[in-house]
């Protein structure tokens, strides 16, 4: 496999952003509602991680270490408040819906880290591929959970309706559970164990053991 | 590689990097503002067409909203204003500046709005040269911020034909349920004024029991939601009342009746 191949798909299943590093999971929680504000939300966050890369790579050897995040920072909010102009001119409903969560892109994590851990090392070209892997993986996962929220939830895909709601006179009782964000921790939490039984090397090595409490280290004794 | 740890590189980075970001943002947000202008005029006019139940899927909605006149009005007295043009008038401006406003008691600040524009723009909606509908801007605060809506009354100004919030920052699965069209649905037909001519509609604590005589003054409440319910009865109580709409709703009455 070719780098650019490899740094492409592997944030997609073998290291991905959300399932693997547990990082940008508010939005995850947040948005996924419904399919179609996911979609949208995807491509704004795969858009600014791309750039960002892009750019913070382009610069990476004029940036002084000591203001390195502040610069980053910078450049990712810049950004972010481009994306949330296009919105209001151009999908002014979903950027109604999504409206501060648009804004948080900023204090997203995978958008961060990777321009510190990937940007700040490599040329911009493989930076930007990074980016878009890593924005490609941040979006499956939320795909996943939208799809499952939606249909649970509302009985929907994609605004479609799949079961007919008992509210509109059909037979399905819709779960409303699963229109909160709380579902998506379950969801997140299920898929994770799904990948890894899938990417068996996934699987971290326990970092301790709950010992033995005293009642059953007392049976032992007698 | 050049040392870029320097106090004179670090400014000239910093320097830099914040001019191009900024003319970048600038510019862009020039560029749009007219798109964003007219999403937010045509947002508007949904909301307005929407609470007075006059969306009709397919067609336009700049089209449809030909039949609402907008009107100022003056609050103090309930007379039409027309020296002020219509596009001048901003809610926002006019509410905070002294000579346009009155500050509220903390006795008639219901729904807590500190203080009160003098002028506000309505929407009337004629058929056939008959008023059909009217529809009022409302606000007041709910749990966490200010609701923003219109309240649209059939020409009887007794009969509610919806209520419909634009802006809102309520929780989203409790308060927000606002704008939940089941809620909104309940609203229609239901009368705000006692026969004593006050407001008496209000969202009660959990479900309407319908045996109630009461039952067409009141809302079902929104489960979890307490203090938003609270919000949108003291903002209906404030807009409808002698410090609101209520000398306008006066005025049309005695006009209608002096017709006849």
């Amino acid at each position: 496999m070719s780098k650019a191949k490899e740094v492409l798909l592997n944030p997609i299943f073998n290291d991905n952003p959300i399932a693997l590093q547990i990082l940008g999971i508010c939005s995850a929680l947040a948005v996924t509602g419904t399919l179609y504000i996911t979609l949208i939300m995807c491509v704004a966050l795969t858009s600014v991680v791309t750039l960002s890369n892009f750019f913070v790579s382009l610069i990476r050897n004029h940036i002084p270490t000591n203001i390195r995040i502040i610069v980053q920072i910078s450049i990712i909010a810049t950004l972010v408040m481009l994306v949330d102009e296009v919105l209001q001119a151009y999908d002014y409903e979903s950027s109604k819906t999504l409206s501060v969560f648009v804004g948080l892109i900023v204090t997203n994590c995978i958008v961060m880290g990777r321009a510190e851990a990937f940007a700040m090392k490599n040329g911009p070209i493989m930076s930007a591929i990074d980016g878009f892997g890593n924005g490609l993986g941040y979006s499956i996962i939320l795909i996943v959970i939208a799809v499952i929220r939606e249909f649970v939830g509302a009985g929907t895909f994609y605004g479609i309706e799949i079961m007919p709601l008992t509210t509109n006179g059909g037979w399905y009782l819709a779960n409303n559970f699963f229109l909160t964000p709380a579902s998506s921790f379950f969801i997140i939490g299920f898929t994770i164990w799904a990948l890894r039984q899938w990417k068996t090397d996934q699987i971290e090595e326990p970092e301790f053991k709950i010992s033995k409490n005293s009642l059953e280290a007392e049976k032992r004794t007698n | 590689m050049t040392n870029n740890n320097t106090i004179s590189k670090t400014l000239i980075v910093a320097i830099s990097l914040c001019l191009i970001c900024s003319a970048l943002i600038s510019y862009s947000a020039v560029e749009l503002r007219d798109l964003q202008e007219a999403n937010k005029t045509l947002d508007q006019q949904t909301k307005i067409l929407s609470a007075a139940g006059l969306l009709e899927d397919g067609k336009e909605i700049s089209s449809l909203f030909n039949s609402i006149e907008i009107k100022i009005v003056d609050l103090e007295t309930g007379l039409f204003n027309t020296s002020i043009n219509i596009e001048d008038f901003d809610e926002s401006s006019f509410s905070r500046n002294p000579n346009t406003s009155i500050e509220l008691t903390s006795d008639a600040d219901i729904a807590l709005l500190k203080r009160r524009e003098n002028f506000q723009a309505i929407y009337l909606h004629y058929e056939n040269e008959s008023l059909k509908a009217i529809i009022l801007p409302v606000r007041g605060y709910g749990l966490w911020g200010t609701m923003k809506g219109y309240l649209a009354l059939e020409s009887d100004l007794q009969t509610v034909i919806g209520l419909e919030f634009f802006d809102h920052k309520e929780t989203p699965g409790l308060g927000g349920e606002i704008v939940n069209p089941r809620w909104k649905a309940i609203w229609k037909g239901k009368k705000v004024y006692s026969d004593s001519g006050d407001v008496i509609i209000s969202v009660i604590k959990g479900s309407v029991d319908k045996s109630n005589k009461n039952a067409k003054f009141q809302v079902d409440g929104l489960s979890g939601a307490t203090i938003t319910s609270n919000g949108v009865t003291n903002l209906l109580s404030f807009w409808l009342g002698e410090m609101g709409y209520g000398p306008l709703i006066k005025e049309i009455r005695s006009k209608e009746s002096a017709d006849v």
